[in-house]
This record gives C-alpha cells, structure tokens and sequence, in this order.
C-alpha cells in the first residue's frame, strides 16, 4: 500500500514538473509583457530596463529554475497586471470557480443520471429519442454561443435572471460564498446551466450505456426470473451497478470542469480563476497563467490520487490505471 | 488556400474491403434503415459536406477573394438591394461579403480542419494505443500517463498552449499561412487520448487471444501482427470515437475563433463567421449570426447522431 | 496663459457644501477591464487613470474639450525672468480622506515619487530638474531647460498625501519585478471627490462622495465600477438594466440603444488617431513576392495605396459613423493641426492603379498587414476593410490577426512590414506624435516608428520643438513637420476615433476626449 501510494506521489509530483514546464516555455512565446505593462510614453530604454530588471533576458533554465523553488515555496510571484501575490488572487477567485464547479457537476449528474435511467429503460419510446437527440445540441454547439443565447432569452428578454456576475456575496472566513444569497443563487444558474450541459450529456450517455449492459446481465434476469418488481430491479440492482463507474468519471470531470470553465466565466463575468486566466492572458501576465495551469494540474493530480488510492482500497487487483473499465 | 481533399476519407483497409462489404450488408443497414434520424442526418451531413467541397462551383460569389468586395455592401439585410444593387439570400456582413457564399467556403476550410485533425489524431491515437496495448510494461505505463495528464486538460486549452507555441516558432510573416496547419495540429494533439486508450484496451484483449499468440510464436514481425490481425478488430470503436471526434474538432476550431485564435479573418471558416456575427446579436444585424450558427449546429448535430447510431449499431449488445 | 478661478471657487465652496447628499444617487458603470493598481504612480494607462481620478487629484485637469483646467493648482506660470521654472499655486483648504491637510510638501514628495525608477510617469516628467516647496502652497519646478508645454504633461500625475505614505513606507513606487506589493496598490488616501469603500479586482469597487471635499458636492453619491469583459455581456446588462452607464460601447450597438426606450448614447470624439504604419528602407520586404526591392518605400506606391482606401466607407460601415475620417495622424484637439491637413484624397482607383505601374508594380505585389483585434475599436475589421480595398488595385494583403500583446511586440521590435495602430496625445501637442512616430528611432525616441522612417533633418527640427520658448516659432516649425510627414506619407491616418457612453435614460455623462469620465460630470434630469 504505501509503495503504491508513494510511486503514485512521485509520478504526480513528475506530472506537476512537466506541466510547470509546459507552461513555462509556452508563455515565453506568447508575447511580450513589456510593452502591457509600460504606456506609449515609454522608451526603448524604459523597455530594455524593465526587461532586465523582470529577469526576462536571463536564459530560459534559468528563470523556470527560479519558477520551480519559488513555487514550492508557494510564492508565484507577482501578477504583472494587477501587482499582487499570484497565490493571493488565484485562492481569492477559487470560491467563485468551485461552488460554479459543484454546481454543474450536480446539475449534471442529477439530470444526466434521470434522462439515462429513462432513455435505457425506455429505449424505444418517442421521448427517449427527443432526450437523445436534443443532448446532443448540447454538444453541438459551441459553449459561449449557449452562454450568450441564454443571457439574450433570460436577461434580455425576459428579465427574469442576472447577466453577469455573482450577484450578492457573503464571507465565511476567507471563503466568500454566493450560496447565501438570492441574487446569488439566481446569478449561480445560468453558467451553471452552461457549463453542466457538456458534461450531463457525457454523463447521460454513460448512464444509459451501463445501464443497458447491465439490464442484459444474467443476475438480473435471474432476479426477474425470481418475480422481483421491475422497480427493485431497475433500482435496486441495475443502478447501483451502475453507479460506480459514473461516479468515478464524475469526479475525474470534476477536474476538467474548473478548466473548462475559462469560457463560460469569460461570458457571465463569473469572478473565478478561469476569467483571471482569460485577463492575464491578454495582457501577458505570465506569473498568473503560470500559477493557473500548474493550478489545474494539482487539481487533476489530486483527484487522480484519490480515485487511484480508493480503487487500490476497494480492489487490491486494480493496480495499472484501469479504472472505469471502459 | 491550401487544396481541400474531395471527399471525406474513410479509414478503408485495403485487405479487409470484401469483408467489410458484407459486414455494411448485413447488421449496419439493417440497423441504419430502421432509423429515420440516422437517414435524416445522414443526408444532412451530405448536403453540407458536399456544399463545402463545391463551393467554388455553387456560391453565388468568392468571398475569399477581397477584390471582388465591396464594402458599401455591407450589412445588407437578406433579399434587399445592396448599394451595388446585388441580391444577397442571406444578406451580407460588415465587410460586405455574402453570407451564404461564406457558409459554404467557412464549411470547407472547418470541415478540413476538422477531418484533418480527426486523422491527426486518429493516427497517433491508435498508433499509440497498439503500442501500449500490445507491448504492454513500461510503454503502456508511459503512454497511459500522459493520456491521462492529456485528458484532464481541457482539449481546448491544450490547443491554446500549442497555438502559443507555434506564434513563437514560426517567423511572424509566415504565420497566416501556417495557421490552418497549427490549427490542425493543435486539435488532434488534444484529442489523441480518447483513441488511444479505447485502442489499448481492445488490443489488450485481442492480444490474449490464440490466433495473436500462434503469430507471434511463429515468429511473425509484431508490426505485421499489429495491423493484419489486430487493428481490423479495434476499427469499429476507433470509426464511432473518430465520427464524434470531427464534431468535436469542428466546434473547438469554432471555440478557438472565438479566442482570437485561428484562421485568417479574410478566409473565414464557421467559427470565425460566428465570432464576427456574435458581436452584431443586439444590434439587429441577426443574419450575420444566425445562420452561419444555424450551420455549425446542423453540421454537429448530424455527425454527431451519425457517430452516435454507428456506437450502438456495432455494439451487438444493444441489439 | 490660463486665468486663475480660486477666488471665484473658494466662495462657491462654501454656499454648496450644503446642498450635496440632498438626493443619493449610485451609478453603476461598466466598461471592459478594470483599473490595473490604486498606485497612483505605477502605471501610465488610461483605465487606470480614470479609476484614479475619482479618488486622487493632479494639479491641472483637462476639461471636455481638452483644455487645461486648474484643479489642486489654482495658478500656473513660468518665473519672472526665468523661463525654465515653472511655479504653481495651490488650491487651499483642501483635505485629504484621512483629515490631513493638502500642502505643498505633498506636491513635492508626489512628483518626486512619479519622476523616480519606479514610476511609469517618469517620462513625463523627463525635464524636471528638482522640485522645491517655496511655501505651504507654492510649488517651483525648476526644469532642465525651457519647457513651455510641461503643464500639459501632469494631468495625470495624482497627489498623495506624503504623511501618510511614509507611514506606508511608499517612498518608491512599487518594484514589482522584485515581487513587492505595496500598501498603495490596495489602499487609498487621495483629496478626490470620491472614497473607496471596497473593492474586489476585476469584480466590483464601490466609491462614496467624499463630505470634506473641496468642490460641489456631486450629483452621484455613490459610484459602483464593474468591469465586464465580454462586450456582448456588457451590453446585455444594460438592456436588463443590471447597469446604469456602459463605457466601452460596440459600435454596432449604438444605433440600437439610441433607439431604444430607456437608453440614451453620449458621444463624441476622443483625442486618438487610428492609422496604418509602412516599413521604410531599401531592404525587401519579409512578406512579399517582391524579393529585390521594398514596394511601400516607393512614395508612388504609398500613394497608390492612400487613393485606394476608401476613408468614408469604412467610417460608414465598418464604423456605423462612429469616427471621423482624417488626412492627417493627428486628432484636432491637438497644437499642430489644421483643416487643411485634415483634408483627403477621393478614392480613385484609376489613377492608384496608374501610379502602381509607374512605380514599377503593374501587377501590384503581396505583403502581410498585421493587426491587433482586441485593442482598438473595430481595429480587425478596418484592417480586413483595407485587404479588400487594396485587392482592387492588386495589391494581394494577407491579414495576420492578433492580440494586441502579440501585436505590439511585432511594431516596437521592427518586425512588421505594414501594422495598424492607432495613438492618443496626452500632452495635445504635436510634438508628442512626432518623438515617438516620426524620429528617426533610437533609445529614447521614436519608439513606435515600427517601420524605421528616417529623416534628419525632421529629427533636427523635432528636438529643437522641446526648448523652443517662442510660441509662434514653435508652431511655424510644427507646420513645416507636418508638411513633410503629409507629403511623404510617412503614415496612412484612418480617423479618429469616436466614443460612446450609454446610460439608462434619465441621466447624462459628456464624453472626456481621453475616455477618462468623471462621474462629478453626472447629472441627472
């Protein structure tokens, strides 16, 4: 157990380090910060200065060297744009990013796990059709053009939902919840809605597939053999089969829903680390973009291990990263 | 502009043709005659790839072609005289460019992007995966590693990263031109994984099988063992993963152009058309969005249901 | 030069300080990006400094049609009998947030911080020699030679309270290339009108009418500044009447708000050019299938290329009327410019064609035109506008499209053949466009002269403009600038650009010509 769990560690601790430098060598491409951060009044001299003095003409190993010690030391540096501690700003937006997160994983997987249960027990009814191909506009079309439509119907139009932002915010500690609010739950459910749509698609997809397969085990036809009711065999075998793998790829989306997120707080003006990446990137705010996708990796990497370490506890067989078995 | 290819390459091998033929006779007919939202689609699919693909010969004007613009068309509502007294169907946008006539050529240079990183990523993918699957060990745990980190990134930032990468390597005069190229790269980079890792599973199983293990006791070059004898039977998953793949790369080269990043502003493809029509949504300029959106949706929509319909008709379970 | 109001002021003071706060009144204003720091000194930017001048104050200001006005200075002029110092009077009475008294030791300790390492103002502030306090409220600046627009230069150069900072220990501006956050960047203490309450970045600030300050009371009691990133968003919040003022306003939406119920549009024209830059010299262009010569450094070739651009379309549609074509790089707020420079030539294809022959070019050639698309307004349209306009004398221009932080490393580093820019004149005078567009480029001028011009005996004259002390001779030197630089077209001028302010019906904003609106300008009706 713990040589497994300390190969793991290192691998991921390997992860961060190839994604650190990933980052890095992106962002020496992306354009130059000098001219962002200094107005049209400034001189070549004012830009070579500012350079120097950035650590910017010093070899590339060297300033990912001096990126690597200061970020284990939990210093990112300084956002060029906005002149505070990186780690300050990225653990100011996380509430925002998460409670959007849990709010569309949940939309997700309670929609998707009911429209999948429904689509796999009726296969072939006229509604089970509509759900499938109307999930499938959800994938089809691109995310800030749902973004967008749903503010022209509900804000514009209707008036009934906020445009943008958070709506009313309140501190517990340093966590600043929009949960308690009524404006902000109201601001919370059209980027929630925006966001889940990909993954309730997946998830409903999944659901019904599992659900389909297992309805063809022989255990459950053994239990209908038995005269189980259709209902505690629907539910109470073919679900909880089921449920496992869905849950893991839920919580393995988890991840790639905080990252997925850039555009759909880009359209809603959601006050999360995905917009302060989108602002950092059009400015050249290196150190911010640099915490945030080593930011997305330690959320992945930590996910992982947890999964990774649960399938270790609930099944000593499972050791090569098979996991959802599909 | 780059040639576009003339129609859609399937992944045919050569060897396996007849049986092929007698496998579409049989189950997947039978199963796509029953559906009339699999025909429907399919024939949508069709009129839109083959909209794309005559587009020089069918659109009314070449709106690739700025000297043939004038600007004081611009915002023409559809079916009204324009200031040079042409008709638009479609009416036209800020550049004073037909918007039909952009469909069509937005449609070609989306769906090549789009099938080109498919092959892109369909090629690497299942290289990948056989190698993983069937040489197993320290190649397996390699690749499935960086699959994984591959697959907790968004497909779209991972494009963004290469994308960055690329401004930085090629010479600043020469990048409108590889554009379309680092475009391609970019989203079958980000969408290797899924391949490979349906691939490895499958090749997993079939290497355990007898007629796997009598090749490779005979001495049979493993490569030749790859794709005579494995490779036929992984095609059917890697055909459903590829067919939802190009739906995919063609609303992530769309979200890209909503990014900034992309094609040519003067060679628009769908996305880039939906970003320019996007900003007009409240000034009542609607056609300049709607349709082109319209396109892309209908264009999903019906590779999707199409890759949708082949999962479950090769899925013999579900049957 | 300018006339002093103090006396008139002073006795306002007093009669209106008790009118204020009658009715409260909260704006919500929205524009695209918020203010990067609260450091007054820390960055030379426009949003920036809009934020800023609510909450500090500089000793002039510009009114609305760009004229000096005083404002924590109430006096101006140069010595008696010594043209390179400049003295100020000082408003009196004034308080900053904390209580403290506004003297002429925190004019002192200000400018000095603006003019130090740190600070992104310096180059304003490139002449001044030292900074003297002669008493409470008189202030010298003894300049390094004459430098008679120097006033100009310190409209945006804030006042912080010099107690207070050396509490904070602010003595420099913030370094933070050595990973230093200072006090200032979050906290506050200015003479402004207004006091900042809260603020989250990128999210929202609220700022509340300050009572001690020494002005009219505003209209707006209480200003709520939301940055919202996505146009469409914005504007879709000021349809739902989630806001009140919108600052950043698409172009193609402005006909759409006129018209409807409830909304009203301010506009009116902003002190910036938009234009097109050429790559001069013999050297072949990078990006062209002429490989043995330099077509745009032809002058007949870039005067083809100004006969086919059509001025008044792209106003028309590209900028649904939101600009004002001009002939010249050079906004008319500014010294410097006249009608008749202002004057452009019709298109006429038939003769740029002619011209293209005669230069050599009958079947024109190709080249690369680089632009940013998220800078100016409209600026990728104008760009794609002008590849179609060329195309029609055969000039094939592939358009290479990008943020504006990838844009401008590509014209400050010589590497573009053809860019558009575009570029405001603080200082409204024309020297200002000619140090950084026109001389010839070196370490401390022309500095985005992307395409390498160079003419000596312009250089000659530029650098003489910053210590002449006679006006008249001055501006007949600017002239004659300005002669050559039209007849060598050494820049293709687009227009200038045009702002607009939406707002909910009900109140009105003036458009400022730097797109720095004060809500003290609010009124309601």
């Amino acid at each position: 157990m713990l040589a497994f769990v300390v190969r793991r560690l290192l691998q991921s601790v390997i992860v961060m380090l190839v994604v650190a430098f990933i980052a890095f060598l992106v962002f020496r491409y992306v354009g130059d910060p000098v001219t962002s951060m200094l107005g049209q009044d400034s001189t070549i001299a004012d830009h070579e200065e500012l350079r120097e003095r950035l650590g910017l003409n010093q070899p590339f190993y060297i300033q990912f060297y001096h990126f690597v010690t200061n970020a284990l030391q939990g210093q990112f540096g300084i956002s060029y744009r906005l002149q505070q501690p990186v780690a300050k700003l990225i653990m100011e937006r996380l509430p925002a990013t998460i409670e959007l997160a849990l709010a569309s994983a949940t939309i997700a997987l309670v929609g998707g796990v009911v429209m999948g249960i429904y689509t796999a027990l009726r296969p072939r009814a006229f509604t089970s059709g509509v759900i499938m191909t109307a999930s499938l506009i959800g994938v089809s079309l691109p995310t800030f053009l749902i973004g967008i439509g749903l503010i022209y119907v509900f804000a514009v139009e209707l008036k009934v939902l906020p445009s943008f932002g958070r709506g009313t915010v309140t501190d517990i500690g340093w966590w600043r919840t929009g949960l308690l609010t009524e404006s902000g739950l109201r601001s919370l459910i059209l980027p929630a809605i925006t966001l889940s749509l990909f993954q309730l698609t997946l998830i409903m997809r999944l659901v019904r597939a599992e659900m389909l397969e297992v309805l063809r085990t022989d255990y459950i036809r053994f239990a209908r053999a038995r005269g189980l009711s259709t209902r505690a065999i629907n539910f109470g075998h073919a679900l909880r089969n089921t449920m496992v793998p869905v849950i893991t790829i839920t919580g393995l989306q988890l991840g790639s829903v905080i990252a997925f997120a850039i555009i759909t707080e880009t359209v809603f003006q959601w006050p999360g680390v995905g917009s302060l990446f989108v602002n950092s990137v059009q400015v050249v705010d290196v150190p911010v973009m640099a915490a945030y996708l080593v930011f997305v990796a330690l959320v992945f990497v930590v996910i992982n291990l947890f999964v990774d370490i649960l399938y270790f506890i609930v099944d000593p067989r499972l050791r090569d990263g098979v996991r959802s078995g599909k | 502009m780059t040639d576009l290819p003339h129609s859609p390459e399937q992944p045919v091998v050569a060897a396996k043709v007849s049986r092929w033929k007698m496998f579409l006779a049989s189950d997947i007919f039978w199963s796509y005659r029953r559906s009339p939202v699999t025909i429907l689609a399919s024939i949508i699919a069709l009129i839109l790839v083959l909209m794309a693909v005559f587009a020089p010969l069918l659109a009314p004007y070449d709106p690739f072609n700025p000297a043939t613009l004038n600007l004081m068309d611009g915002m023409t509502a559809p079916n009204t005289e324009s200031y040079t007294g042409k008709y638009f169907a479609f009416g036209s946008d800020n550049q004073g460019r037909d918007v039909l006539s952009s469909i069509m050529y937005g449609s070609r240079v989306s769906l090549f992007v789009g099938f080109a990183a498919t092959m892109f990523a369909m090629v690497m993918g299942v290289g990948l995966g056989l190698v993983a699957g069937y040489f197993g060990g320290l190649w397996d745990a390699f690749i499935m590693r960086v699959a994984d980190v591959q697959l907790s990134f968004p497909a779209i930032l991972i494009a963004l990263l290469i994308f960055g990468v690329a401004r930085g390597v090629i010479p600043a005069n020469q990048q409108e031109g590889a554009a379309i190229w680092v475009l391609i790269f970019a989203i079958g980079l980000a969408n290797w994984a899924q391949f490979a890792r349906t691939v490895r599973g499958a090749t997993m199983v079939e290497r355990q099988k007898d007629y796997v293990a009598a090749a490779r006791i005979l001495g049979v070059n493993p490569f030749l063992i790859l794709l005579r004898h494995v490779l036929p039977n992984v095609l059917g998953p890697v055909l459903v993963i590829g067919t939802i793949g190009l739906a995919l790369a063609i609303i992530e080269e769309a979200t890209l152009s909503y990014l900034g990043v992309g094609v040519p502003p003067t060679q628009p493809s769908l996305g880039t058309l939906i970003r320019i029509g996007q900003q007009f949504l409240f000034s009542g300029e609607w056609w300049i969005l709607l349709f082109p959106a319209i396109t892309l949706i209908l264009l999903a929509l019906s590779v999707n249901l199409l890759g949708d319909w082949l999962r479950d008709a090769l899925n013999p379970k579900l049957r | 030069m300018q006339k002093s109001l103090a006396g008139l002021t002073a006795a306002l003071i007093a009669s209106t300080m008790l009118v204020g706060a009658a009715n409260a009144e909260t704006i919500r204003w929205a524009r695209a990006s918020d203010a990067l720091t609260l450091d007054p000194h820390s960055q030379n930017q426009g949003v920036t400094h809009t934020f800023a001048h609510h909450i500090y104050e500089t000793l002039l200001d510009r009114d609305s049609d760009g004229n000096l006005q005083p404002r924590l200075a109430t006096e101006w002029f140069v010595k008696d009998g010594d043209p390179t110092v400049w003295v100020f009077k000082l408003r009196e009475g004034v308080k900053f947030h904390n209580g403290a008294d506004f003297t002429a030791e925190d004019v002192v300790f200000s400018f000095n911080r603006a003019r130090s390492d740190g600070s992104n103002l310096k180059q304003l502030h490139a002449e001044v020699a030292e900074v003297t306090a002669i008493d409470d409220h008189t202030v010298e600046i003894q300049m390094i030679g004459p430098s008679p627009l120097y006033p100009n230069n310190i409209t945006n150069t804030f006042v912080m309270d010099k107690d207070w900072s050396e509490e904070h220990s602010l003595q420099n501006v913030q370094d933070f290339a050595a990973g230093e956050s200072n006090y200032a960047v979050l906290n506050t203490n200015g003479t402004g009108p207004y006091v900042l309450k809260s603020r989250e970045v990128d999210v929202q600030s609220v700022l509340t009418a300050f009572e001690g300050h020494w002005a009219d009371a505003p209209a707006v009691t209480e200003i709520v500044y939301l940055p919202i990133t996505d146009a469409a968003t914005r504007i879709a919040a000021l349809l739902s009447g989630d806001v009140d003022l919108v600052q950043d306003v698409p172009v193609q939406d402005i006909e759409r708000l006129r018209n409807s119920a409830g909304f009203k549009i301010e506009t009116g024209p902003e002190n910036r050019f938009i234009y097109f830059g050429y790559r001069f010299g013999e050297e072949p262009l990078k990006s062209s299938n002429i490989t043995d010569s330099n077509p745009i450094n032809n002058t007949l070739v870039r005067e083809a290329i100004e006969l086919a651009l059509d001025r008044d379309a792209i106003k028309q549609v590209v900028m649904r009327g939101n600009s004002i074509p001009t002939g010249i790089p050079n906004p008319p707020f500014v010294n410097g410019w006249t009608a008749e420079l202002d004057a452009y030539p019709k298109p006429d294809l038939e003769k740029a064609k002619a011209l293209l022959a005669e230069a050599g070019y009958p079947d024109g050639f190709s080249i690369t035109l680089d632009t940013p698309n998220n800078r100016y307004v409209n600026d990728e349209a104008i760009s794609t506008a002008l590849v179609g306009m060329l195309g029609q004398i055969g000039i094939k221009v592939t358009l290479a499209s990008r943020p504006v932080a990838e844009h401008s490393p590509l014209v400050i580093n010589n590497q573009s053949d053809f860019y558009l820019l575009g570029w405001g004149v603080p200082t409204f005078d024309s020297a200002y466009v000619f140090n950084d567009l026109v001389h010839t480029k070196t370490d401390k001028h022309g500095t985005y002269n992307g395409g390498l011009y160079s003419n000596p005996e312009l250089d000659e004259k530029i650098i003489a403009l910053g210590t002449e002390t006679d006006l008249d001779a001055r501006n007949a030197s600017i002239a004659e600038i300005w002669a050559v630089v039209k007849a060598d077209r050494v820049l293709l001028p687009i227009h200038n650009q045009v702002l607009s302010y939406a707002m909910r019906e009900g109140m009105t904003l003036p458009v400022h010509p730097e797109d720095q609106p004060r809500m003290t300008t609010v009124t309601f009706q």
